[in-house]
């Protein structure tokens, strides 16, 4: 009887295996330090094992002349080489693998700490560094220690203006920024049916603000019907009796908006204890809560209205872009006076587009609020979309009421 | 492999953008890691990481996956980092990019000469040894060959 790691990974927890892994990714950035470290391996060819991918997505369009030539010279090289390129604009890379490339029981290795995200698909999804990603590209395979696994059991309903996003900061203030390392999460319970797709990246993304390896569902209708409309057949992945290191109970229903403060993800508090906190900025998007159905809660929130304070808006891909021109969604948005970017990551990492000024405060829905990561001085709370989406018409954290 | 250096005491919780900002990632010239090296956290550390034992607290390396901060590590002279704990990421590229990362529960005194021998299994400050908690035979083989890079050169 195994965890969903032991059943894919096919070993029991704690073992170390090598295993082909089925696509492997990288992005603008680490792609860069993969390509010199695989030349530095001596390898003449790439391994033709694994699907590999080269996204754009942190610095895009290019900031300055020395990202522009490292993009063109990695460009190039993927073209090249026939790796899957996709190019600025197109999209965050967590977020193209979830568009229907990862299907359940792959094993994923991205070149990013939230490689965790395609978890949600009952895949083994994992972030490594540049040079393991080199080897990948070198062998196909890598090695791993079978995690334990941390059992999420999920029951009731949401209420209120409390969204996945406001469950995911719990969970990671529950566990604490070390609480989940080297182990699995596993999303289970009767209420994980209600979650769709997009709330299971969410829950899945801040797996790694635990420490964890990866965040998983199992594979089930959802799933299935949600890679179904993006062309991929799957099947269910049915859960059995197994062994968690530990077990945490989430009472849905017990969920309020919540608020992780400035500088630790872990610290989390009410919304309402925070309310009336300026804000100099509002950031939706990123990885976390940059989907279609995060813009729609948005739009209807701010629809007819006017935000009070600067607001930026990056969709997480193209394809949510055009969704969200297709249904006139954007329309409302950019009417209440949003910014749009280009679909990408943002100033989530503080490289360009929005980075914060000395002493500014941004409400954000990204998954990391360390010291400085989004300009020098400045301080970065994070929450779900709908209490961004209040705050920014107000210019101060607020509490979302819900329907 | 055995090593030493004087103590560089940290604490806990340290995530890869307060070793290497995100600002500074957009290179290939590894000299910027090193001048840049903790500059959020503190500035005077660089000046301090030459032949240092980097002796931090639990979760160390946490957040982001970029190896440029095991590598501005190395880099800077850096013999080891020592913590009851790293997070997984980071433990993996220290260990890729010939870092030792030792996991052990070390009081630290800034300063204090700090040795270190990884196939005996201890570390060794102020007089005491302290057990670590071993690497796998894997890793073990990675570090002994200064890296992946050069494990990988001589696998094939
Ligand atoms: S959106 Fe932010 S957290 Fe997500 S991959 Fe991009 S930089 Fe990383």
């Amino acid at each position: 009887m195994s965890t969903l790691s032991e059943r894919i990974l096919g070993a029991s927890a704690g073992e170390y295996v090598d295993r082909k892994v089925d696509r492997a990714y990288v992005h603008d950035g680490t792609g860069v330090l993969t390509l010199e470290t695989w030349k530095q391996m001596g390898a003449e060819r790439l391994c033709d094992l694994p699907q590999l991918y080269v996204l754009f997505d942190h610095i895009v369009p290019a900031n300055n002349s020395t990202t522009a030539t490292l993009q063109h010279e990695l460009r190039e090289f993927a073209c090249g080489s026939f790796l899957h390129f996709s190019d600025i604009g197109s999209g965050i890379c967590h977020q193209l693998m979830s568009e229907g490339i990862v299907l359940p029981g792959e094993v994923v290795v991205g070149a990013d700490s939230h490689s965790c995200t395609p978890g949600a698909f009952g895949a083994f999804a994992t972030g490594v560094g540049a040079t393991d990603m080199a080897a990948i590209w070198l062998t196909g395979e890598t090695w791993f220690r079978v995690p334990d696994t941390i059992g999420i059991h999920l029951s009731g309903s949401l209420q209120g203006g409390a969204e996945a996003k406001d469950l995911a900061l719990t969970y990671v203030s529950r566990l604490g920024m070390d609480g989940g390392t080297y182990c699995a999460l596993e999303f289970i319970g009767e209420s994980t049916q209600s979650f769709g797709m997009d709330e299971r990246l969410t829950l899945c993304n801040l797996s790694v603000e635990t420490g964890a390896k990866t965040g998983m569902f199992y594979a089930d209708d959802v799933t299935v019907r949600y890679l179904a409309a993006a062309g991929q057949k799957a099947g269910h992945q049915v859960p059995e009796p197994c062994t968690y290191s530990r077990e945490l109970e989430f009472e849905l229903a017990d969920i309020v908006p919540m608020v992780a403060v400035s500088p630790r993800v872990d610290t989390v508090k009410p919304v309402r204890d925070l309310a009336g906190l300026s804000l100099d900025q509002v950031f939706i998007g990123t990885c976390t809560n940059g989907r279609y159905s995060d813009l729609a809660r948005l739009a209807k929130i701010v629809k007819g209205r006017k935000v009070a304070v600067r607001t930026i808006v990056v969709p997480a891909s193209r394809a949510v872009l055009a969704e969200a021109i297709r249904t006139g969604i954007l329309s409302d948005i950019v009417e209440a006076g949003c910014t749009i970017g280009t679909p990408g990551c943002g100033p989530c990492l503080g490289a360009h587009m929005g980075v914060l000024g000395e002493g500014e405060v941004c409400l954000s829905t990204a998954n990391r609020n360390f010291k400085n990561r989004m300009g020098v001085g400045g301080e970065i709370y994070l929450s779900s979309v709908a209490t961004a989406a209040v705050s920014a018409l107000t210019g101060e954290i607020t509490e979302p009421e819900g329907d | 492999m055995q090593g030493a250096g004087h103590a560089v005491c940290l604490g806990p919780d340290i995530d890869t953008d307060q070793v290497i900002a995100g600002r500074y990632l957009r290179t290939k010239d590894h000299s910027i890691w090193v001048s840049h090296v903790f500059e959020d956290l503190d500035p005077a550390l660089a000046g301090r990481l030459k032949g240092a034992v980097i002796v931090a607290g639990k979760n160390f390396g946490c957040g982001s996956s970029r190896e440029q901060a095991a590598i501005a590590l190395r880099e800077s002279g850096v013999a080891a980092v020592i913590a009851p704990g790293f997070a997984r990421i980071f433990f993996r590229n220290a260990i890729n990019v010939g870092l030792p990362a030792i996991e052990s529960n070390l009081a630290c005194i800034e300063g204090e000469h700090v040795r270190f021998d990884l196939a005996a299994g201890w570390v060794e400050a102020g007089g005491s040894r302290y057990p670590i908690r071993p690497l796998s035979p894997r890793m073990r083989e990675i570090l002994a060959a200064g890296g992946l890079v050069s494990y990988w050169r001589s696998h094939q």
